[in-house]
């Protein structure tokens, strides 16, 4: 679908996705602080929130599959990616004489 | 709360200064009343979003950060020349040597070096502004309305105190009561979401919005490391922010992720500190590189030496600055394993930037060497950096650190790097492009004045320092005692502050002087430049280029010159022009930021709420907003054109 292609007269992809990201964020409020889980439990079920929210906010609001230059695109999630797993493998590695 | 500890009390310099404050607020007040130029100050600058325009308030701003960060290594350098002074206490130390470090490189190098990309990429690369002009606005706007909110800690509520890095615990609500730490969390927060959305907006500006023929591996050097710099800045930036989301709701709600007690982590603010920390000084130093190799390029006359090892370089520098961050606590006992890996990450940096440094040194080579201002800013810079540099590498083997670590040696390394990288290049970039600002040039003379009084000042101050580190003096000291030895360095290091003042009073003089007396520069190009900001008028068109140049390879200007005698306009080859809209929104929506950080700074909620508000309905006003800019009509094209090209 090409960028300019199709003009929306309501933007229904926006609310949708802003409402669903709401639900997610306060879905995991709610594991976090009230469901009574395990630790364990919770930080993967909050995490997998958080992976699809990032990937719901990439289709609904960021366009990732309007665009021309899909190797751009690769190569920026590639590096997106890249620099996540520094920051937080990175992080418990260095963190870890204290953990 | 009372009003005594509202405003800070106590201290004849506080007082000095709130009756200095006030003074010039009302001296403003009355020159814009006296002379009628709200309507002017609101039109012409508070609402613009001409990048141009945008990038010489940054550079105001900037200019004044550096005298109040000069004054605040001033006092320091009073209170340290001797043994046992009682200039400052220890708590006023404390707080200046914060503010000292926070705004020298949030609110002096980072704007000075926005500043100077704002003015000049979208001209080099044949553009009419940036790719979101609004959003430019509000970048600078937030940058403006943070450094104030910071600025205005140390006569209102009192300053951080707990050092630019602001560790934990001592940053903490456990060891540091007041709300100058609060300051430092919102402040930062503020002006960290306006560079963040520059980032994001001149990264699309040089993918999007080049001439046509500009290639990527056409594109100015200086360009180039914009590009790479956004890049580190939309990837180090989140973790800014959300680090300082996590102080603010540790200090103000109090929460515990990085207290001592109940499963708080403390030495992760210093992990997360650095992730954002190491990145930001390649932000800065980055741009600095592009601005010597024009400055170089230019006036050796000569194309730059090894264009494709200098992109490549930079881009492995940009890659390796997201992985050694471990080195700014090698001390804090992570172990051999982790510190071994983050050092031989460190010592691999040094080859990219050697790679740097011998390709400016062959592009010297046998080049017609023009010593203009610029020119020796950037000459002084290589050996100044080298020596910056190699101390850098000795930092960087872990086990040596262990030694240099916080001492004076670390604090002469890291000046030789940010001095002679940054602010030179922020100097040279000044004079150089100082008539494509302003249609004058900056007088040559007292230009090597200041150049001569603030190099060698610079050396005198900090090159005792390395010594004084390996005698043992540490950094944040904010007295020693007598007979340590250390007393003939100190006294050497002040003199030498003191000529880099001297030098920095003479630049202001300079720019004084220049607007009246300074040569104006008719031609638009007068250093026989390169690249295609000097294809337009001094001070370009708001529009910059009437019809967009074609690029042919690299130093397109210089191309054309060689071809063609210069860059041509036929009056029928004129379309109307498409331009951005001004819009105060901007401004007010960045004083919502500022209220609802104040409010947030003193837990005044209520505050903190009503500003917030605000900031939604700039945001909702924004969405609904159907303003698709203007078109300027081809005859006004032409008489701009001629009334800019008047005395060509």
């Amino acid at each position: 679908m090409g960028a300019n292609s199709h003009q929306e007269s309501f933007p229904w992809k926006h609310i949708i996705g802003f409402l669903l990201s709401l639900v997610l964020t306060f879905a995991a409020l709610w594991v976090a602080l009230s469901s009574g889980l395990p630790l364990k439990a919770v930080i993967g079920i909050i995490v997998l929130f958080a992976v699809i929210q990032a990937s719901l906010q990439l289709f609904m609001f960021m366009h990732v599959n309007e665009s021309d230059s899909g190797r751009m695109q690769t190569f920026n999630m590639m590096y997106s990616f890249f620099i996540a797993v520094v920051v937080v493998a990175g992080s418990i590695w260095v963190m870890q004489f204290v953990l | 709360m009372k009003w005594s500890e509202f405003f800070v009390t106590g201290e004849p310099l506080i007082y000095a200064a709130d009756v200095a404050i006030v003074l010039t607020m009302i001296g403003i007040v009355f020159v814009l009343t006296y002379f009628k130029k709200w309507k002017w100050l609101w039109d012409e600058w508070l609402t613009t979003v001409d990048h141009k325009k945008i990038g010489v308030m940054y550079i105001i701003c900037a200019v004044l950060m550096l005298f109040r960060g000069g004054v605040d290594a001033l006092l320091m350098r009073a209170q340290l020349t001797a043994p046992n002074m009682k200039f400052l206490d220890a708590q006023h130390y404390n707080e200046i040597f914060t503010t000292h470090g926070t705004i020298m490189i949030l609110f002096m190098a980072m704007p000075f070096i926005i500043g100077l990309m704002n003015i000049v990429v979208p001209l080099q690369i044949g553009a009419r502004d940036v790719a979101f002009p609004y959003l430019n606005a509000l970048s600078f706007w937030l940058f403006f309305f943070g450094a104030l909110l910071f600025n205005i800690s140390f006569v209102i509520g009192g300053s951080p105190d707990a050092g630019w890095t602001a560790y934990f615990p001592l940053a903490g609500n456990e060891f540091s009561h007041g709300v100058g730490n609060n300051y430092y969390a919102v402040a930062l927060q503020i002006s960290g979401i306006g560079t963040l959305m520059t980032g994001i907006n001149f990264l699309v500006t040089i993918l999007k919005m080049r001439a046509p023929g500009m290639t990527l591996m056409r594109m100015p050097m200086f360009t180039w490391t914009i590009l790479i710099t956004c890049v580190l800045i939309i990837f180090a930036f989140p973790v800014l922010t959300v680090a300082l989301a996590l102080m603010t709701f540790d200090r103000v709600f109090g929460t515990q992720f990085f207290t001592m007690a109940n499963g708080g982590m403390s030495m992760l603010w210093a992990n997360l500190f650095w992730i954002w920390g190491h990145p930001e000084v390649y932000i800065v130093i980055l741009p600095s590189f592009g601005i010597f190799s024009e400055v170089v390029s230019t006036f050796a006359q000569k194309r730059l030496f090894g264009y494709k090892a200098m992109v490549g370089s930079i881009v492995g520098i940009a890659f390796l600055s997201f992985i050694v961050w471990v080195h700014h606590f090698f001390t804090m006992g992570a172990g051999p394993a982790v510190n071994s890996a983050f050092s031989i990450t460190t010592m691999a940096i040094a080859i990219p930037t050697g790679v740097k440094v011998f390709n400016w040194l062959f592009t010297i080579r046998k080049g017609k060497i023009r010593f203009t201002t610029a020119m020796l800013w950037s000459l002084a810079f290589i050996p100044n950096f080298v020596i910056g540099g190699v101390t850098g590498v000795m930092l960087a083997m872990a086990a040596a650190d262990y030694q240099y670590h916080n001492s004076y040696f670390l604090i002469a390394h890291f000046h030789y790097v940010l001095i002679a990288g940054t602010v030179f290049a922020c100097f040279a970039g000044l004079h150089y492009w100082y008539p494509k600002m302003f249609g004058h040039i900056l007088n040559e003379r007292l230009g090597k004045w200041t150049f001569w009084l603030f190099m060698i000042g610079f050396n005198v101050c900090f090159f005792p320092m390395y010594f004084l580190g390996l005698m043992g003096m540490t950094r944040r000291m904010y007295t020693y005692s007598d007979g340590l030895g250390w007393t003939p360095l100190n006294v050497v290091a002040t003199v030498g502050a003191v000529l880099m003042g001297i030098g920095f009073i003479v630049l202001c003089y300079n720019i004084y002087y220049s607007a009246r007396y300074g040569e104006r520069d008719m031609t638009g190009d007068p250093w026989n430049g390169r690249t295609l900001e000097w294809a337009t008028a001094s001070p370009p068109v708001h529009y910059n280029f009437p019809v967009t140049p074609v690029v042919e390879d690299i130093d397109a200007y210089w191309v054309m010159k060689k071809k063609y005698g210069g860059f041509h306009v036929k009056e029928e080859d004129l379309k109307p022009i498409h331009m951005p809209s001004n819009s105060g929104r901007p401004f007010w929506m960045s004083v919502a930021f500022f209220v609802a950080g104040f409010g947030l700074v003193f837990k005044w909620f209520a505050l903190a709420i009503a500003g917030a508000l605000f900031i939604v309905l700039g945001l909702i006003l924004r969405s609904f907003e159907d303003d698709d800019g203007y078109y300027i009509p081809v005859d006004e094209i032409k008489r701009m054109e001629r009334a800019a090209r008047k005395g060509a």
